[in-house]
């Protein structure tokens, strides 16, 4: 049966699903309980912004609390899934992931190529991404590009609650370290989720508009913003493809390629910084696989390549915008 | 002012979730003679292409919706009335017309949950009850369907029918743990379906494996059946597309689905991303590609069908309709003529799908097999 709920209640229910599925499945991560020193669930935090609340009581010592010390525990849950648990760790905000990279780019990443396919390190490490929430230069980041540039990871971003659930589930029971990265400005957004368990396969784009004129690919928070822009752009009888890529490690430039074969313009829109971005590597790869199918140059949106700005002011004009994307497409369009 | 002289043509409403439709064509010209079953107008939705047929008599007076905008339901879009209706009583009609609040979320608070469970043995089983009044009917969908299979059919019947539609164990969102048996597992949980809704016997229609159900209840246990109805059904020859059922078992993307699915209707135009996207949803769940590969080893093993009513279907007393798509790519339409002593009627131009694609002619020939049952 599906109802209406939203992101943050479809991953709580991703999690309580796996862990009554899978006893292998533990939770750890900093305050997903009660917070350090609490006494217990009555006053459980259930994660800085409640994510995991009411886990503990359903499933008790299987979530843990952990030290403020990411290498330890990051590294404790890859050390886990080695031997034969799947823990999904919690990291709060991705800006934190520099503390613990080691465990995650030269332990996880690496042990099924250097043990010669016998070692599988199935944890999943979920944290907070994007900006829109006032949170500063520290706290929102959109750092999918660092994660989908390392082999042997599995990087996921999903755009709304019912990829969330799929691809979280996916992810917990895949046999390689995942990244899984949650919008917090998406947390509240409701949309239809069934409430049986279900897996999204990985690298499966959703088309979430069909259209011939050009081509929008994007993930994330920016999906809802590309919608808009297509929305607004379809006034003028501009139709647009708008494609959620939903994960970027693995990618399906299958559906990219086929899209930008119809309709021979392309537009990649990314929350995270330009150079070297996911819409950097879209549009490199575009033009490298359909050179002779393009009308114009690929055009990519992104903020600048400065750090995340805490004036909300300027906030707002940091993150890429619908007439941004509407802009750039207008601009394939003419050229 | 409203009179039986003067009837609207508006956006229909297929199913709880559409709030507004493209008319993305005209099927008939302003000055038109039209009756019931003509081709009127066809609309778009997110969901799927179909054609408005008409259900009354008249002449096409007025073409007020244009190609190509997106209208809400029930808006108002043409006028069918006599041709001796005054010009200026069809612009008065027109001006008075009060278009119903066309949001789907309010229109299905006022009317009740539309879709419903009930607990049997065979596991929790959803359904969609409509009409209030007349002769119980269960529709049946076929094998990886649900029941919106019978979009264009339910409110139809329900006016003359209490209709119920539900998923089968396995299927749309009923359990997914398929009861024992096979065939004989689903014609019990349709029995115990009737039970829990209270209707002892009924008009049975079952669309392809839901057709291949319905006969085995109407075998077992013919007091159930007051009539029934065999739409490109299952279990009247051996014959299937096995490369459509091992394709719609095995595929787990759109890229894969997709081409599968046209075998579904004759006009592959219909097979749209939402059509797609929504199968996947339900193929994704936990427990369905389990149910959907048991079913298809035990009904269509090695790419044939394992049981075979049509003998002992031939010499039962109950009324039997067999309707098929001329174009059916799943099951051939040469099985319609499979059980002796049924009245047959092979539609051209539709395939598998028939009660999607011929909705109007379909509804028509169910409601007529009815009446004279």
């Amino acid at each position: 049966m599906t109802r209406v709920i939203s992101m943050k209640d479809a991953i709580n229910e991703a999690l309580d699903q796996e862990m009554s599925r899978d006893p292998t499945v533990i939770v750890m991560g900093e305050d997903i309980v009660g917070g350090a020193g609490a006494p217990g669930e009555d006053d459980a935090w259930g994660g800085v912004l409640g994510v995991t609340k009411g886990l503990y009581a359903k499933h008790g010592d299987r979530l843990m609390d952990t030290p403020l010390s990411e290498s330890a525990y990051v590294g404790a849950a890859v050390g886990a899934a080695t031997c034969g648990l799947r823990p999904v760790a919690e990291l709060m905000f991705i800006d934190f992931m520099g503390v613990c990279f080691d465990e995650i780019f030269n332990q996880a990443a690496k042990f099924r190529y250097m043990f010669g396919g016998k070692a599988e390190t199935p944890v999943t490490i979920r944290a907070m991404v994007g900006g829109g929430f006032r949170a500063a230069a520290q706290h929102s980041q959109m750092l999918t590009p660092v994660f989908t540039h390392i082999p042997g990871l599995k990087v996921v971003c999903p755009s709304n609650a019912y990829d969330a659930k799929g691809l979280l589930i996916q992810s917990i029971r895949d046999n390689d370290p995942v990244i899984f990265c949650e919008h917090k400005s998406l947390y509240a957004d409701e949309v239809d989720v069934p409430e049986e368990s279900y897996a999204i396969p990985f690298a499966e784009a959703n088309i979430v508009r069909e259209g011939g004129d050009a081509t929008i690919v994007t993930y994330g928070l920016m999906v809802q913003r590309s919608m808009e822009a297509a929305e607004n752009l379809a006034e003028d009888g501009i139709d647009c493809e708008v494609i959620d890529l939903r994960t970027l490690s693995p990618i399906d430039m299958d559906t990219v390629l086929e899209s930008v074969e119809n309709t021979g313009r392309l537009v990649c829109v990314d929350e995270a910084n330009p150079r070297c971005s996911i819409a950097a590597d879209i549009a490199a790869q575009v033009c490298q696989e359909a050179f002779a199918k393009l009308k114009a140059a690929p055009r990519m949106v992104n903020p600048p390549h400065t750090p995340v700005p805490f004036s909300p002011a300027l906030e707002d004009l940091y993150l890429p915008s619908a007439d941004a994307v509407a802009s750039a497409v207008r601009k394939t369009i003419a050229s | 002012m409203s009179d039986d002289r003067i009837h609207p043509i508006v956006m229909p409403k297929w199913g709880l979730s559409m709030e507004e439709g493209k008319l993305s064509s005209w099927l008939a010209d302003e000055g038109a003679d039209i009756g019931p079953g003509d081709d009127i107008m066809e609309v778009e939705t997110d969901k799927i292409t179909n054609v408005v047929e008409a259900t009354k008599t008249g002449v096409l007076r007025r073409r007020l919706g244009e190609e190509g905008v997106v209208y809400p339901v029930r808006a108002l879009l043409g006028v069918l009335a006599d041709r001796n209706v005054a010009e200026d009583e069809i612009d008065a009609f027109v001006g008075t017309y009060d278009v119903p609040q066309a949001s789907g979320r309010g229109d299905a608070a006022d009317a009740g949950p539309v879709y419903e469970f009930i607990e049997t043995p065979s596991g929790r089983l959803r359904y969609a009850k409509r009409g209030e009044s007349g002769a119980p009917v269960v529709l049946v969908h076929g094998f990886g369907g649900d029941l919106d299979n019978w979009l264009f059919n339910i409110d139809a019947l329900a006016e003359v029918a209490k209709v119920c539609a539900f998923d089968l164990p396995g299927h749309g969102q009923s359990a997914k743990a398929l009861p024992d048996g096979g065939l004989e597992g689903l014609a019990r949980a349709l029995g115990q379906f009737m039970d829990g809704v209270g209707f002892d016997a009924a008009h049975l229609v079952g669309h392809s494996m839901g057709g291949a159900v319905v006969a085995n209840l109407a075998l077992s246990a013919p007091e159930r059946a007051t009539s029934l109805t065999l739409i490109d059904s299952a279990g009247l020859g051996h014959a299937i597309n096995g490369d459509y059922i091992s394709g719609f078992v095995g595929a787990q993307s759109r890229r894969e689905l997709k081409p599968v699915l046209k075998d579904l209707f004759a006009d592959p135009k219909l097979v749209n991303r939402k059509l797609v996207d929504d199968l996947l949803r339900y193929k994704r769940l936990d427990g369905v590609t389990e149910a959907l590969s048991d079913l298809a080893a035990s009904l269509f093993a090695g790419g044939r069908q394992t049981t075979v009513l049509a003998g002992p279907l031939g010499r039962i007393e109950c009324p039997r309709l067999v309707i098929w798509g001329g174009e059916d790519a799943v099951i051939p339409a040469s099985d319609a003529y499979a059980v002796d002593g049924a009245v047959v009627e092979v539609v051209a131009g539709a395939g598998h799908m028939v009660q999607m694609e011929a909705a109007g002619k379909v509804n028509e020939l169910i409601i007529r097999h009815m009446a004279g049952s």
